[in-house]
Protein backbone atom coordinates (compact mmCIF):
# COMPACT_ATOMS: atom_id res chain seq x y z
CA UNK A 1 0.00 0.00 0.00
CA UNK A 2 3.23 1.92 -0.20
CA UNK A 3 2.09 3.52 -3.39
CA UNK A 4 -0.68 5.58 -1.66
CA UNK A 5 1.82 7.03 0.47
CA UNK A 6 2.81 9.85 -2.00
CA UNK A 7 -0.32 11.15 -2.40
CA UNK A 8 -0.26 13.13 0.42
CA UNK A 9 2.70 15.30 -0.41
CA UNK A 10 0.46 18.01 -2.43
CA UNK A 11 -0.45 18.81 1.06
CA UNK A 12 1.96 18.89 2.63
CA UNK A 13 3.76 21.58 0.39
CA UNK A 14 -0.02 23.29 0.24
CA UNK A 15 -0.09 23.24 4.11
CA UNK A 16 2.94 24.87 5.05
CA UNK A 17 2.47 27.70 3.14
CA UNK A 18 -1.02 28.57 3.53
CA UNK A 19 -1.31 27.49 7.23
CA UNK A 20 2.31 27.38 8.79
CA UNK A 21 3.42 30.26 7.50
CA UNK A 22 0.51 32.64 7.97
CA UNK A 23 0.50 31.83 11.93
CA UNK A 24 4.55 32.09 11.77
CA UNK A 25 3.71 35.75 10.65
CA UNK A 26 1.55 36.61 13.49
CA UNK A 27 4.27 35.42 15.55
CA UNK A 28 6.66 37.05 13.44
CA UNK A 29 4.63 40.50 14.08
CA UNK A 30 3.46 39.90 17.63
CA UNK A 31 7.00 40.12 18.68
CA UNK A 32 8.03 42.94 16.49
CA UNK A 33 7.50 46.66 16.32
CA UNK A 34 8.13 48.63 13.04
CA UNK A 35 11.62 48.94 13.02
CA UNK A 36 13.67 51.78 11.29
CA UNK A 37 14.81 51.37 7.33
CA UNK A 38 17.85 49.33 8.21
CA UNK A 39 15.71 46.82 10.21
CA UNK A 40 12.52 45.98 9.44
CA UNK A 41 11.64 44.75 12.23
CA UNK A 42 12.67 45.32 16.22
CA UNK A 43 11.99 42.58 18.89
CA UNK A 44 9.88 43.48 21.47
CA UNK A 45 7.60 42.35 23.77
CA UNK A 46 5.35 45.69 24.13
CA UNK A 47 2.60 44.65 22.30
CA UNK A 48 1.53 42.22 25.09
CA UNK A 49 2.68 44.44 28.08
CA UNK A 50 0.08 47.18 26.42
CA UNK A 51 -2.81 44.69 26.09
CA UNK A 52 -1.98 42.74 29.25
CA UNK A 53 -1.62 45.88 31.91
CA UNK A 54 -4.44 47.93 30.22
CA UNK A 55 -8.14 47.15 32.52
CA UNK A 56 -10.19 48.36 29.44
CA UNK A 57 -8.66 45.39 26.98
CA UNK A 58 -8.54 42.91 30.18
CA UNK A 59 -12.52 43.85 30.36
CA UNK A 60 -13.18 43.39 26.77
CA UNK A 61 -11.65 39.69 27.39
CA UNK A 62 -13.41 39.39 30.53
CA UNK A 63 -16.81 40.08 28.65
CA UNK A 64 -15.91 37.94 25.35
CA UNK A 65 -14.94 34.63 28.06
CA UNK A 66 -18.42 35.02 29.62
CA UNK A 67 -20.45 35.64 26.73
CA UNK A 68 -18.59 32.52 25.02
CA UNK A 69 -19.32 30.23 28.01
CA UNK A 70 -22.76 31.20 28.50
CA UNK A 71 -23.47 30.62 24.63
CA UNK A 72 -21.97 27.50 24.70
CA UNK A 73 -23.68 26.43 27.92
CA UNK A 74 -27.14 27.12 26.63
CA UNK A 75 -26.36 25.47 23.54
CA UNK A 76 -25.43 21.89 25.26
CA UNK A 77 -28.59 22.84 27.36
CA UNK A 78 -31.04 23.30 24.29
CA UNK A 79 -28.67 21.36 22.06
CA UNK A 80 -28.15 17.64 24.08
CA UNK A 81 -32.02 16.95 24.24
CA UNK A 82 -32.93 17.89 20.60
CA UNK A 83 -29.82 15.35 19.55
CA UNK A 84 -31.00 12.55 21.81
CA UNK A 85 -34.77 12.82 20.66
CA UNK A 86 -33.65 12.80 16.81
CA UNK A 87 -31.24 9.74 17.32
CA UNK A 88 -34.49 7.80 19.27
CA UNK A 89 -36.39 7.86 15.75
CA UNK A 90 -36.10 5.26 13.07
CA UNK A 91 -33.57 5.58 10.03
CA UNK A 92 -35.95 7.37 7.46
CA UNK A 93 -37.00 10.23 10.42
CA UNK A 94 -33.28 11.06 11.81
CA UNK A 95 -32.44 11.87 8.24
CA UNK A 96 -35.03 14.07 7.61
CA UNK A 97 -34.66 15.34 10.83
CA UNK A 98 -30.68 16.05 10.51
CA UNK A 99 -32.05 18.30 7.58
CA UNK A 100 -34.44 20.25 8.94
CA UNK A 101 -31.55 21.22 11.75
CA UNK A 102 -28.98 21.82 9.28
CA UNK A 103 -30.81 23.61 6.69
CA UNK A 104 -30.34 27.14 8.23
CA UNK A 105 -26.87 26.43 8.80
CA UNK A 106 -26.38 26.80 4.85
CA UNK A 107 -28.10 30.02 4.67
CA UNK A 108 -25.38 33.10 5.32
CA UNK A 109 -24.93 33.64 9.15
CA UNK A 110 -25.13 37.22 8.44
CA UNK A 111 -28.53 36.65 6.63
CA UNK A 112 -29.43 35.05 9.67
CA UNK A 113 -28.12 37.29 11.68
CA UNK A 114 -29.68 40.36 10.33
CA UNK A 115 -32.92 38.91 10.39
CA UNK A 116 -32.83 39.40 14.60
CA UNK A 117 -32.14 43.17 14.16
CA UNK A 118 -36.14 43.59 12.46
CA UNK A 119 -37.49 41.00 15.59
CA UNK A 120 -35.55 42.38 18.90
CA UNK A 121 -36.51 46.26 17.41
CA UNK A 122 -37.82 48.05 20.23
CA UNK A 123 -41.50 47.99 17.78
CA UNK A 124 -40.23 44.70 16.13
CA UNK A 125 -42.37 41.57 16.79
CA UNK A 126 -41.59 41.05 20.30
CA UNK A 127 -41.95 44.20 21.97
CA UNK A 128 -45.56 44.70 19.46
CA UNK A 129 -46.84 41.25 21.21
CA UNK A 130 -45.73 41.85 24.40
CA UNK A 131 -47.51 45.70 24.16
CA UNK A 132 -50.58 44.10 23.72
CA UNK A 133 -50.44 43.14 27.22
CA UNK A 134 -49.17 46.58 28.38
CA UNK A 135 -45.68 44.87 28.88
CA UNK A 136 -42.51 47.15 27.50
CA UNK A 137 -41.44 48.18 25.00
CA UNK A 138 -38.18 45.93 26.63
CA UNK A 139 -34.84 47.10 25.01
CA UNK A 140 -33.59 43.84 23.56
CA UNK A 141 -31.52 44.78 20.82
CA UNK A 142 -27.75 46.03 21.15
CA UNK A 143 -27.90 43.87 24.79
CA UNK A 144 -26.05 41.01 26.66
CA UNK A 145 -29.13 39.14 25.65
CA UNK A 146 -29.40 40.07 21.77
CA UNK A 147 -25.57 39.31 21.53
CA UNK A 148 -25.79 35.57 23.07
CA UNK A 149 -29.47 34.70 21.40
CA UNK A 150 -27.89 35.76 18.12
CA UNK A 151 -24.85 33.29 18.52
CA UNK A 152 -26.84 30.73 20.18
CA UNK A 153 -28.78 30.91 16.84
CA UNK A 154 -26.08 30.65 14.74
CA UNK A 155 -23.92 27.87 16.38
CA UNK A 156 -26.79 25.32 18.20
CA UNK A 157 -27.05 23.37 14.83
CA UNK A 158 -23.52 22.65 15.16
CA UNK A 159 -23.50 21.25 18.66
CA UNK A 160 -26.86 19.13 17.83
CA UNK A 161 -25.44 17.62 14.43
CA UNK A 162 -21.92 16.53 16.87
CA UNK A 163 -24.15 15.00 19.79
CA UNK A 164 -26.17 13.12 17.72
CA UNK A 165 -23.21 11.62 15.60
CA UNK A 166 -22.16 10.27 18.45
CA UNK A 167 -25.29 8.84 20.02
CA UNK A 168 -26.12 7.22 16.58
CA UNK A 169 -22.58 5.67 16.50
CA UNK A 170 -22.86 4.32 20.25
CA UNK A 171 -23.31 0.44 20.50
CA UNK A 172 -27.14 0.06 21.56
CA UNK A 173 -26.21 -3.62 23.19
CA UNK A 174 -24.20 -1.89 25.80
CA UNK A 175 -27.74 -0.15 26.85
CA UNK A 176 -29.44 -3.35 26.24
CA UNK A 177 -26.88 -4.97 28.47
CA UNK A 178 -26.90 -2.33 31.60
CA UNK A 179 -31.05 -2.83 31.45
CA UNK A 180 -30.80 -6.38 31.74
CA UNK A 181 -28.31 -6.00 34.62
CA UNK A 182 -30.58 -4.02 36.39
CA UNK A 183 -29.75 -0.68 36.02
CA UNK A 184 -33.27 1.62 35.27
CA UNK A 185 -33.55 4.44 32.50
CA UNK A 186 -31.40 7.04 34.41
CA UNK A 187 -28.42 4.84 35.77
CA UNK A 188 -28.72 4.01 32.17
CA UNK A 189 -28.31 7.49 30.93
CA UNK A 190 -25.64 8.39 33.15
CA UNK A 191 -23.46 5.37 33.09
CA UNK A 192 -23.90 4.24 29.48
CA UNK A 193 -25.14 6.97 27.04
CA UNK A 194 -23.86 10.25 28.41
CA UNK A 195 -19.92 8.95 28.97
CA UNK A 196 -20.54 7.60 25.28
CA UNK A 197 -21.91 10.50 23.94
CA UNK A 198 -19.02 12.67 25.39
CA UNK A 199 -16.84 13.28 22.49
CA UNK A 200 -19.89 14.61 20.43
CA UNK A 201 -20.34 16.96 23.50
CA UNK A 202 -16.23 18.30 23.34
CA UNK A 203 -16.25 18.52 19.44
CA UNK A 204 -19.57 20.39 19.90
CA UNK A 205 -18.16 22.59 22.74
CA UNK A 206 -15.43 23.26 20.18
CA UNK A 207 -17.54 24.50 17.61
CA UNK A 208 -19.68 26.96 19.76
CA UNK A 209 -17.25 28.50 21.85
CA UNK A 210 -14.60 28.90 19.45
CA UNK A 211 -16.31 31.17 16.98
CA UNK A 212 -18.31 32.54 19.83
CA UNK A 213 -15.36 33.90 21.87
CA UNK A 214 -13.64 35.56 18.63
CA UNK A 215 -16.80 36.73 16.70
CA UNK A 216 -17.08 39.90 15.75
CA UNK A 217 -20.14 40.64 13.37
CA UNK A 218 -22.30 39.54 15.61
CA UNK A 219 -21.51 41.66 18.36
CA UNK A 220 -21.52 44.45 15.53
CA UNK A 221 -25.03 44.20 14.62
CA UNK A 222 -26.81 42.38 17.84
CA UNK A 223 -24.60 44.61 19.96
CA UNK A 224 -24.49 47.89 18.39
CA UNK A 225 -21.21 49.86 17.29
CA UNK A 226 -20.22 50.89 20.83
CA UNK A 227 -20.21 46.79 21.90
CA UNK A 228 -16.69 45.74 22.22
CA UNK A 229 -15.00 41.79 22.15
CA UNK A 230 -11.93 40.93 21.93
CA UNK A 231 -13.03 39.82 18.02
CA UNK A 232 -13.81 43.50 17.53
CA UNK A 233 -10.69 44.84 18.27
CA UNK A 234 -8.33 42.73 16.65
CA UNK A 235 -10.97 44.21 12.95
CA UNK A 236 -9.93 47.48 13.94
CA UNK A 237 -6.36 47.22 14.62
CA UNK A 238 -6.37 45.18 10.92
CA UNK A 239 -8.66 47.31 9.45
CA UNK A 240 -8.83 50.57 10.69
CA UNK A 241 -5.79 51.73 12.98
CA UNK A 242 -3.32 49.88 10.79
CA UNK A 243 -1.32 48.47 13.96
CA UNK A 244 -0.58 44.84 12.44
CA UNK A 245 1.98 44.39 15.47
CA UNK A 246 -0.37 44.91 18.39
CA UNK A 247 -3.30 43.24 16.68
CA UNK A 248 -1.18 40.16 16.14
CA UNK A 249 -0.41 39.93 19.86
CA UNK A 250 -4.09 40.03 21.01
CA UNK A 251 -4.91 37.64 18.20
CA UNK A 252 -1.79 35.46 19.65
CA UNK A 253 -2.88 36.26 23.74
CA UNK A 254 -6.67 34.67 22.32
CA UNK A 255 -5.18 32.09 20.69
CA UNK A 256 -3.49 30.67 23.36
CA UNK A 257 -6.45 31.17 25.83
CA UNK A 258 -8.73 29.18 23.44
CA UNK A 259 -6.06 26.54 23.01
CA UNK A 260 -5.68 26.08 27.36
CA UNK A 261 -9.33 25.92 27.58
CA UNK A 262 -9.38 23.40 24.47
CA UNK A 263 -6.82 21.68 26.35
CA UNK A 264 -9.16 21.54 29.91
CA UNK A 265 -12.10 20.70 27.98
CA UNK A 266 -10.41 17.46 26.52
CA UNK A 267 -8.21 16.42 29.60
CA UNK A 268 -11.34 16.80 31.87
CA UNK A 269 -13.42 14.30 29.17
CA UNK A 270 -10.61 12.11 28.94
CA UNK A 271 -10.75 11.71 33.53
CA UNK A 272 -14.19 10.97 32.77
CA UNK A 273 -13.35 8.65 31.05
CA UNK A 274 -10.84 6.66 33.32
CA UNK A 275 -12.87 7.03 36.18
CA UNK A 276 -15.98 5.41 34.60
CA UNK A 277 -14.08 2.64 33.61
CA UNK A 278 -12.57 1.78 36.85
CA UNK A 279 -16.36 1.93 38.38
CA UNK B 1 -41.04 5.02 25.79
CA UNK B 2 -44.57 5.84 27.00
CA UNK B 3 -46.73 8.57 25.54
CA UNK B 4 -46.40 11.51 27.73
CA UNK B 5 -42.81 11.55 27.17
CA UNK B 6 -43.10 11.28 23.29
CA UNK B 7 -45.38 14.37 23.01
CA UNK B 8 -42.97 16.37 25.53
CA UNK B 9 -39.77 15.54 23.39
CA UNK B 10 -42.04 16.42 19.95
CA UNK B 11 -43.38 19.86 21.46
CA UNK B 12 -39.21 20.39 22.64
CA UNK B 13 -38.14 19.48 19.10
CA UNK B 14 -40.66 21.89 17.46
CA UNK B 15 -39.88 24.47 19.80
CA UNK B 16 -36.33 24.30 18.70
CA UNK B 17 -37.23 23.78 14.95
CA UNK B 18 -39.72 27.34 15.61
CA UNK B 19 -36.53 29.14 16.93
CA UNK B 20 -34.27 27.88 13.94
CA UNK B 21 -36.87 28.81 11.20
CA UNK B 22 -38.97 31.42 12.82
CA UNK B 23 -36.12 34.46 12.05
CA UNK B 24 -35.36 33.08 8.22
CA UNK B 25 -39.22 32.93 8.22
CA UNK B 26 -39.73 36.50 9.06
CA UNK B 27 -37.01 37.25 6.85
CA UNK B 28 -39.28 36.27 4.07
CA UNK B 29 -42.15 37.63 4.78
CA UNK B 30 -40.88 41.27 5.01
CA UNK B 31 -39.33 40.69 1.62
CA UNK B 32 -42.65 40.80 0.24
CA UNK B 33 -43.50 44.34 2.02
CA UNK B 34 -44.58 47.07 0.76
CA UNK B 35 -43.29 49.31 3.09
CA UNK B 36 -39.54 49.97 3.62
CA UNK B 37 -40.31 48.96 7.26
CA UNK B 38 -38.86 46.17 9.12
CA UNK B 39 -40.99 45.68 12.06
CA UNK B 40 -44.42 47.06 10.41
CA UNK B 41 -46.09 45.22 7.43
CA UNK B 42 -47.60 47.48 5.42
CA UNK B 43 -48.70 45.50 1.88
CA UNK B 44 -47.75 43.05 -0.28
CA UNK B 45 -45.21 43.79 -3.12
CA UNK B 46 -42.67 42.58 -5.16
CA UNK B 47 -40.52 46.11 -4.97
CA UNK B 48 -37.62 44.56 -3.41
CA UNK B 49 -36.81 42.42 -5.90
CA UNK B 50 -37.11 44.62 -8.46
CA UNK B 51 -34.75 46.50 -6.75
CA UNK B 52 -32.38 43.71 -6.09
CA UNK B 53 -32.46 42.31 -9.46
CA UNK B 54 -31.46 45.79 -10.90
CA UNK B 55 -28.64 46.21 -8.51
CA UNK B 56 -25.56 45.05 -9.56
CA UNK B 57 -23.56 44.78 -6.71
CA UNK B 58 -25.78 42.31 -5.19
CA UNK B 59 -25.50 40.43 -8.14
CA UNK B 60 -21.61 40.82 -8.50
CA UNK B 61 -21.75 39.18 -4.05
CA UNK B 62 -24.62 36.73 -5.55
CA UNK B 63 -22.24 35.18 -8.40
CA UNK B 64 -18.87 35.30 -6.18
CA UNK B 65 -20.43 33.68 -3.37
CA UNK B 66 -22.06 30.84 -5.52
CA UNK B 67 -18.38 30.33 -7.65
CA UNK B 68 -15.99 30.73 -4.98
CA UNK B 69 -18.40 27.86 -3.11
CA UNK B 70 -18.41 25.70 -5.67
CA UNK B 71 -14.75 26.07 -7.01
CA UNK B 72 -13.60 25.51 -3.06
CA UNK B 73 -16.04 22.73 -2.44
CA UNK B 74 -15.00 20.53 -5.44
CA UNK B 75 -10.92 21.04 -4.96
CA UNK B 76 -10.88 20.87 -1.67
CA UNK B 77 -13.06 17.55 -1.31
CA UNK B 78 -10.13 16.14 -4.31
CA UNK B 79 -7.35 17.11 -2.51
CA UNK B 80 -8.96 16.58 0.95
CA UNK B 81 -9.60 12.82 -0.03
CA UNK B 82 -6.73 12.13 -1.97
CA UNK B 83 -4.74 12.81 1.36
CA UNK B 84 -6.57 11.31 3.87
CA UNK B 85 -6.44 8.02 1.74
CA UNK B 86 -2.94 8.93 1.66
CA UNK B 87 -2.59 9.57 5.55
CA UNK B 88 -3.86 6.43 6.18
CA UNK B 89 -1.18 4.31 4.39
CA UNK B 90 1.58 6.85 6.15
CA UNK B 91 4.22 6.59 8.45
CA UNK B 92 2.79 7.42 12.30
CA UNK B 93 5.29 10.51 12.11
CA UNK B 94 3.61 12.08 8.79
CA UNK B 95 0.03 11.84 9.57
CA UNK B 96 0.67 13.11 12.94
CA UNK B 97 2.21 16.55 11.81
CA UNK B 98 -0.54 16.50 8.94
CA UNK B 99 -2.87 16.21 11.61
CA UNK B 100 -1.79 18.60 13.98
CA UNK B 101 -1.19 21.67 11.03
CA UNK B 102 -4.97 20.99 10.22
CA UNK B 103 -5.77 21.58 13.98
CA UNK B 104 -4.68 25.17 13.33
CA UNK B 105 -7.09 26.41 11.19
CA UNK B 106 -10.03 24.19 12.97
CA UNK B 107 -8.73 25.43 16.78
CA UNK B 108 -7.95 29.00 15.98
CA UNK B 109 -10.49 31.33 15.63
CA UNK B 110 -10.99 32.32 12.17
CA UNK B 111 -10.19 35.83 12.55
CA UNK B 112 -6.31 34.46 13.84
CA UNK B 113 -6.97 32.47 10.46
CA UNK B 114 -7.76 35.69 8.17
CA UNK B 115 -5.52 38.02 9.59
CA UNK B 116 -2.47 35.16 8.93
CA UNK B 117 -3.92 35.10 5.35
CA UNK B 118 -4.06 38.59 5.00
CA UNK B 119 -0.38 38.75 5.96
CA UNK B 120 0.50 36.51 4.06
CA UNK B 121 -0.50 37.77 0.75
CA UNK B 122 0.55 40.97 1.64
CA UNK B 123 4.37 39.68 2.35
CA UNK B 124 4.14 37.68 -0.87
CA UNK B 125 2.57 41.47 -2.45
CA UNK B 126 -0.11 38.97 -3.81
CA UNK B 127 -3.20 41.31 -4.47
CA UNK B 128 -6.39 40.63 -2.47
CA UNK B 129 -9.47 40.16 -4.86
CA UNK B 130 -10.97 37.40 -6.04
CA UNK B 131 -7.92 34.18 -6.20
CA UNK B 132 -7.14 35.16 -2.69
CA UNK B 133 -10.80 34.77 -1.51
CA UNK B 134 -10.93 31.27 -3.46
CA UNK B 135 -7.29 30.12 -2.10
CA UNK B 136 -7.87 31.46 1.39
CA UNK B 137 -11.72 29.05 1.51
CA UNK B 138 -10.01 25.62 -0.36
CA UNK B 139 -7.31 26.30 2.45
CA UNK B 140 -9.73 25.97 5.55
CA UNK B 141 -12.29 23.36 3.80
CA UNK B 142 -9.43 20.87 3.30
CA UNK B 143 -9.09 20.10 6.66
CA UNK B 144 -12.70 19.50 7.05
CA UNK B 145 -12.72 17.09 4.48
CA UNK B 146 -9.96 15.05 5.36
CA UNK B 147 -11.35 14.89 9.12
CA UNK B 148 -14.90 13.46 7.32
CA UNK B 149 -13.21 10.93 5.12
CA UNK B 150 -10.29 9.73 8.23
CA UNK B 151 -13.19 8.07 9.92
CA UNK B 152 -14.24 5.86 7.63
CA UNK B 153 -11.16 5.02 6.17
CA UNK B 154 -9.91 3.90 9.92
CA UNK B 155 -13.04 1.42 9.81
CA UNK B 156 -12.19 0.30 6.64
CA UNK B 157 -10.81 -3.25 6.35
CA UNK B 158 -7.04 -2.32 5.06
CA UNK B 159 -7.66 -5.86 3.70
CA UNK B 160 -10.15 -5.04 1.18
CA UNK B 161 -7.88 -3.29 -1.08
CA UNK B 162 -5.11 -5.09 -0.70
CA UNK B 163 -7.42 -8.48 -1.80
CA UNK B 164 -8.57 -6.42 -4.83
CA UNK B 165 -5.00 -6.39 -6.14
CA UNK B 166 -4.04 -9.50 -5.04
CA UNK B 167 -6.97 -10.49 -7.67
CA UNK B 168 -5.51 -8.52 -10.60
CA UNK B 169 -7.00 -5.34 -10.14
CA UNK B 170 -4.52 -1.38 -10.72
CA UNK B 171 -3.64 0.75 -7.60
CA UNK B 172 -5.80 3.01 -8.89
CA UNK B 173 -8.44 0.32 -9.65
CA UNK B 174 -8.42 -0.66 -6.06
CA UNK B 175 -8.61 3.46 -5.02
CA UNK B 176 -11.34 4.28 -7.29
CA UNK B 177 -13.33 0.86 -7.21
CA UNK B 178 -12.74 -0.30 -3.47
CA UNK B 179 -11.46 2.63 -1.17
CA UNK B 180 -13.40 5.58 -2.47
CA UNK B 181 -16.71 4.19 -2.85
CA UNK B 182 -16.15 2.66 0.99
CA UNK B 183 -15.54 5.86 2.36
CA UNK B 184 -18.41 7.66 -0.21
CA UNK B 185 -20.55 8.99 3.18
CA UNK B 186 -17.64 10.29 4.48
CA UNK B 187 -16.35 12.14 1.18
CA UNK B 188 -20.38 13.43 0.40
CA UNK B 189 -20.67 15.25 3.74
CA UNK B 190 -16.79 16.48 4.15
CA UNK B 191 -18.33 17.58 0.46
CA UNK B 192 -21.27 19.43 2.23
CA UNK B 193 -19.06 20.79 4.85
CA UNK B 194 -17.06 22.41 2.81
CA UNK B 195 -19.79 24.15 0.68
CA UNK B 196 -21.43 25.46 3.71
CA UNK B 197 -18.17 26.75 5.35
CA UNK B 198 -17.54 28.52 2.09
CA UNK B 199 -20.87 30.29 1.27
CA UNK B 200 -21.53 31.44 5.03
CA UNK B 201 -17.60 32.57 5.35
CA UNK B 202 -17.86 35.71 6.47
CA UNK B 203 -14.77 36.84 8.34
CA UNK B 204 -12.15 35.03 6.60
CA UNK B 205 -13.46 36.84 2.96
CA UNK B 206 -13.89 40.03 4.84
CA UNK B 207 -10.08 40.32 5.56
CA UNK B 208 -8.94 38.77 2.49
CA UNK B 209 -10.60 40.12 0.00
CA UNK B 210 -10.33 43.87 -1.35
CA UNK B 211 -12.56 46.93 -2.31
CA UNK B 212 -14.41 45.76 -5.39
CA UNK B 213 -14.96 41.88 -4.40
CA UNK B 214 -17.42 41.32 -2.01
CA UNK B 215 -19.31 38.03 -1.51
CA UNK B 216 -22.89 38.14 0.70
CA UNK B 217 -21.84 38.27 3.73
CA UNK B 218 -19.58 41.08 3.09
CA UNK B 219 -22.60 42.90 1.63
CA UNK B 220 -24.73 42.32 4.19
CA UNK B 221 -22.58 43.19 7.06
CA UNK B 222 -22.07 46.98 4.73
CA UNK B 223 -25.11 47.31 4.19
CA UNK B 224 -26.77 46.20 7.60
CA UNK B 225 -26.01 49.71 9.06
CA UNK B 226 -28.62 51.09 7.42
CA UNK B 227 -32.56 49.44 6.55
CA UNK B 228 -32.30 47.49 3.40
CA UNK B 229 -35.20 45.42 2.78
CA UNK B 230 -33.46 44.09 -0.77
CA UNK B 231 -31.52 42.13 1.86
CA UNK B 232 -34.83 40.82 3.03
CA UNK B 233 -35.70 39.47 -0.79
CA UNK B 234 -31.79 38.20 -1.52
CA UNK B 235 -31.63 36.27 1.65
CA UNK B 236 -34.91 34.67 0.31
CA UNK B 237 -33.83 33.79 -2.96
CA UNK B 238 -31.18 31.78 -1.13
CA UNK B 239 -33.39 30.45 0.85
CA UNK B 240 -35.11 28.81 -1.95
CA UNK B 241 -32.01 28.04 -3.89
CA UNK B 242 -30.69 26.00 -0.93
CA UNK B 243 -33.56 24.32 -0.27
CA UNK B 244 -34.17 23.00 -3.29
CA UNK B 245 -30.77 22.35 -4.05
CA UNK B 246 -30.69 20.03 -0.67
CA UNK B 247 -33.83 18.49 -1.81
CA UNK B 248 -31.95 17.15 -4.63
CA UNK B 249 -29.35 16.23 -2.93
CA UNK B 250 -31.33 14.08 -0.77
CA UNK B 251 -33.57 12.97 -3.66
CA UNK B 252 -30.60 11.64 -6.40
CA UNK B 253 -28.46 9.74 -4.20
CA UNK B 254 -31.76 7.56 -3.36
CA UNK B 255 -32.90 7.31 -6.85
CA UNK B 256 -29.58 6.40 -7.38
CA UNK B 257 -29.33 3.33 -5.12
CA UNK B 258 -32.74 2.07 -5.89
CA UNK B 259 -31.16 2.44 -9.92
CA UNK B 260 -27.88 0.44 -8.82
CA UNK B 261 -29.90 -1.90 -6.68
CA UNK B 262 -31.77 -2.91 -10.14
CA UNK B 263 -28.31 -2.90 -12.03
CA UNK B 264 -26.93 -5.61 -9.43
CA UNK B 265 -30.26 -7.69 -9.01
CA UNK B 266 -30.05 -7.96 -13.09
CA UNK B 267 -26.29 -8.86 -13.12
CA UNK B 268 -27.17 -11.11 -10.42
CA UNK B 269 -29.75 -13.21 -12.35
CA UNK B 270 -27.52 -13.01 -15.46
CA UNK B 271 -24.88 -14.88 -13.76
CA UNK B 272 -27.33 -17.27 -12.54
Amino acid sequence: MKQFRKMVYPYLVWSTIMIAVPMLLILLYAFTTQGNTVTKFLFTFKNFKRFLTDTTFLNVLYTSLRIAVETTLICIILGYPTAYVIAKFSEKAKLRWVLVITLPTWINMLVRTYAWTGILQDDGVINSFLSIFKIGPIPLIYTDFAVILGMVYNFLPFMIIQIYTSLTKMDYSLKEAANDLGAGPAKTFLKITLPLSMPGVISGITLVFLPAVSSFCIPRMLGGGSYVMVGTIIESQFLTAGDWNFGSAISLIMAIIIMISMYITKKVDKGEKVEGASV
Amino acid sequence: MNKKKRIGSKIFLGIIVLFLYAPIIYTMVFSFNEGKSLTKFSGFSFKWYEKMFSNDTMMEALFYTIIVAILATIISTLVGTVTAIGLSKSRRAIKNVVEQVNQLPIMNPEIVTAIGLLMLFSFIHFEKGFFTMLLAHIMFCIPYVILSVMPKLRTLNPNLAEAAMDLGATPWQALTKVIVPECMPGIISGALIAFTMSFDDFVISYFVTGNGVSNISILVYTESRRINPSINALSTIIVVIITIALLLVNIIPSLASKKKSKVESIKEENIK
